[in-house]
């Protein structure tokens, strides 16, 4: 039994080597381990170390929503290969992803919905926009239903320019947000103009009255002002 | 030849001559009920009173052979309202007749066609969603692409697009309360799917009520990514300013298809030859397009049937990156192409010919041995047939009442493909057959898809050859279009294309601007999309999420 074995002679083996296990442990060794020289040990301000973990593994949210999503695909997929650079492993619930990718133009109907997704990602949470919908409503900026930018909903920390962005756009872009939030800057506080609020809440105004009989009180809602919006 | 179409018994049918339809013998049968008759360019119209719209069309329908209800087309006149029903035969598209019903413009109302044709059902909806026509004796008229709290029809000439707008966030409560049990049968569970869910292709809600795990009912609501394509489209000038909008349409690399169906309609209205060889050059682009359409449809009903992004995901992605750089060369774009302009293309193949001729055949040359990998995961695979065969089984009878076109409706054994049916570009010089299964499952439309990228690859083999014969001096890229497109005031039409879901329409109305007065689009996934609740009634909900993704939907083009 171990009681048996004779302790190993201390003062022949440096600290480094010590640390340096062989066999199973072996697969500690790396060359970074090596760098440390003597001592495992590094010394650095905690928020700084959970910055750049956070920058180094990222998990996106699985969230499609028009034209760019198609790229966004193609950006996890094969070729391009956002896993890469440690980004890139789709969540299907909001609750497990930290990164929300908005792929696409964003309309009256959809815009609640999304600010609720948003909701439910836990903090700290980062959000990439994707391509010229989610910056200004691009193309369809005129059209009737369209919130015109991702910014009216929820804020954003990177826009990506395009129509679509091509792949490697987006990999640039989430770079980006790794190199941010590494060095610790978070995204700036916006004032959004559309919140979900609940109708009781609301200004009582003309629309609001002739919605009264249709909408309960404590129903969630968005209420959109198209004339102010950009 | 394989183009030919076994010949259809229509000596039944009334109205039906050798060289296309005898509209008086059509006219005759409806008799009192024609007040007038108008020249489109595809057809004529039969403008008929508002109530008798059930009469006319189920006499259309049983005794003159329309068994198809393309379309239908509301709009705002300054005198009235109308609503334009497009019908067409399933086995010869080219027979076409438009039903025009006026309504007066204080009270629009007029007769539901959803007892006739089931598919306009939703087409009324979106039609007094946008317009605001009221279909009396409508089975359920509500609002369907906007939100149900919003004010005012969009279309419509009164609209007001700055007013403010409320939208409620009540759909998505928690399906676990118990108060979303329905009260009457407490067996059965109501759970929303969506709108933001990994297999829902996007952004569509689907209302299911459960009973134990079989879908007792089932509603999908659309209208989350409703981007006012057509608004855009009247907003914009004929030459320039609208092809890039259908590009968005459909936008899964099937871009230049759709910009065909733009092309094709405006071109016709505005009566402009497209040259020989630019002919060649949209056959193939198009063809490249729907390979890469169908191999998204592939990769991503795999992620739906195996739920991971696992081998054949990433094959498919793979072969999409190789047709996408293809088109990228001939394009420069790798998904919004913007290529195709009225009267031609925007420009030659890329030089060196010889390059782009090269890589394209090696793409082709690979295929059939990439196809074979695909039969062995998916095809051979037996959990995949499991899965696959006899679940979402769709009758050829339900696929025509609800007008589904393409795979989905080739898929349950409708031989209806308007390349070869209603010919355009280059398709009919060209030796190609048109697929169908006679299964009306999951696994016969997924099989559809497998083997009509087959046929697209002999196409675009052809068109390669002829393009690398073309002599130099007459490669005509481009017809002489005036700068400014001004049709003749009062011009209609709708024309159709095969995109890769099935019929993809346009109705355009002129008023002798440069601008249409009316751009309707009659997207395949819109009808395609009403089979779901037929399918999937009964079968358990991973069966309905295998329905949705062998229908293969894009949620832009449903909604547009």
């Amino acid at each position: 039994m171990s009681s048996d074995q004779t302790p190993p002679a201390v003062e022949d083996v440096s600290t480094q080597e010590a640390r340096m296990g062989d066999g199973v442990d072996d697969r500690f060794n790396s060359t970074l381990r090596e760098a440390f020289g003597s001592t495992p040990f590094i010394l650095t301000k905690f928020d700084k170390f959970m910055n750049w973990v956070r920058g180094s593994s990222m998990f996106m949210l699985q969230f499609g929503i028009a034209c760019c999503s198609i790229e966004m695909i193609h950006t996890y997929a094969i070729k391009h290969d956002l896993d890469r650079f440690g980004a890139g492993v789709p969540r299907a619930s909001p609750r497990q992803a930290d990164v929300i990718i908005v792929p696409g133009t964003i309309v009256s109907k959809f815009a609640p919905r999304m600010k609720r997704v948003y909701d439910q990602m836990p903090e700290p949470k980062f959000v990439v926009s994707m391509g010229s919908c989610t910056i200004s409503g691009g193309p369809f900026q005129e059209g009737y239903n369209v919130v015109k930018g991702a910014e009216e909903v929820i804020p954003v920390d990177i826009h990506v320019p395009g129509c679509p962005p091509r792949p490697e756009a987006l990999v640039y872009g989430v770079a980006k947000l790794q190199e941010r939030i590494a060095n610790g800057e978070s995204s700036p506080v916006t004032v959004k103009p559309y919140e979900l609020e609940q109708f009781g809440d609301l200004e009582q105004d003309e629309l609001v009255d002739k919605l009264a009989d249709e909408i309960d009180e404590d129903d969630l809602v968005m209420r959109y002002n198209w004339d102010n919006s950009p | 030849m394989s183009l030919e179409k076994p010949t259809p018994d229509t000596a039944a049918e009334v109205g039906v001559t050798e060289d296309g339809l005898d509209y008086d013998a059509l006219a005759d049968l409806l008799g009192g009920h024609v007040l007038d008759r108008e020249e489109h360019v595809n057809a004529e119209g039969f403008v008929i009173r508002p109530d008798e719209v059930q009469a006319v069309l189920s006499t259309l329908k049983n005794e003159a052979g329309f068994d198809h209800c393309a379309c239908v087309t509301a709009q705002e006149y300054d005198d009235r309202y109308e609503s334009i029903y497009h019908l067409r035969k399933f086995d010869d598209p080219t027979q076409e007749l438009s039903v025009i019903v006026p309504s007066p413009k204080d009270d629009p109302h007029n007769e539901s066609a959803a007892r006739v044709y089931s598919t306009a059902d939703w087409h009324e909806r979106e039609a007094y969603d946008l317009v605001g026509i009221n279909y009396d004796d409508h089975p359920d008229l509500r609002r369907i692409l906007l939100p149900e709290t919003w004010q005012g029809h969009p279309l419509s000439q009164d609209f007001n697009q700055d007013q403010p707008q409320i939208v409620t966030l009540r759909e998505n409560a928690n399906p676990l309360e118990a108060d979303h049990r329905s009260e009457d049968d407490s067996d059965t569970m109501f759970v929303n799917i969506g709108p933001h869910h990994p297999a829902t292709h996007g952004v569509l809600h689907v209302k299911t009520v459960l009973d134990g795990e079989q879908i007792a009912d089932l509603e999908p609501d659309i209208g989350y990514l409703h981007r006012c394509e057509e608004q855009m489209c009247q907003q914009g000038t004929y030459r320039h300013q609208i092809m890039p909008y259908p590009d968005r349409w459909d936008y899964v690399s099937a871009g230049i298809l759709n910009e065909w169906a733009y092309a094709r309609a405006a071109e016709d209205l505005a009566d402009i030859e497209v040259p020989e060889y630019a002919q060649v050059i949209r056959t193939m682009s198009a063809e490249l397009c729907r390979i890469a359409a169908h191999m998204l449809a592939l990769g991503t009903f795999a992620l739906d049937v195996f739920g991971d992004f696992t081998a054949i995901f990433q094959y498919a992605f793979r072969d999409r990156e190789v047709v996408q750089n293809i088109l990228e060369d001939l394009t420069g774009q790798r998904l919004m192409f913007n290529y195709l302009r009225l009267g031609g293309v925007a420009w030659d193949l890329p030089e060196p010919r010889e390059e782009f001729f090269e890589k394209t055949r090696d793409f082709l040359d690979d295929l059939p041995h990439k196809l074979e990998e695909y039969h062995d995961l998916i095809t051979g695979n037996e959990i995949f047939q499991m899965r696959c065969v006899d679940t979402g089984v769709l009758s050829p009878e339900e696929a025509k009442q609800y007008g589904a076109t393409g795979p989905v409706a080739r898929g349950s054994g409708v031989d209806y493909d308007l390349r070869r049916d209603d010919p355009y570009g280059y398709y009919d010089e060209l030796d190609w057959n048109v697929v169908t299964e006679e299964g009306g499952d999951n696994f016969s439309r997924v099989l559809v898809r497998m083997r009509e990228v087959e046929e697209s690859a002999r196409i675009i083999e052809q068109c390669i050859d002829l393009l690398e014969q073309w002599p130099e001096d007459e490669r005509e890229i481009q017809a002489n279009v005036p700068r400014t497109l001004r049709p003749d005031p009062d011009t209609e039409i709708y024309r159709a294309v095969e995109g890769a879901k099935g019929e993809l329409g346009i109705y355009i109305r002129s008023d002798g601007t440069d601008k249409p007065a009316r751009f309707k689009i009659r997207s395949p996934c819109f009808s395609n999309l009403q089979t779901l609740p037929e399918m999937s009634q009964g079968e358990y909900v991973p069966d309905m999420v295998a329905s949705l993704g062998s229908l293969d939907i894009v949620l832009g083009e449903v909604d547009r």
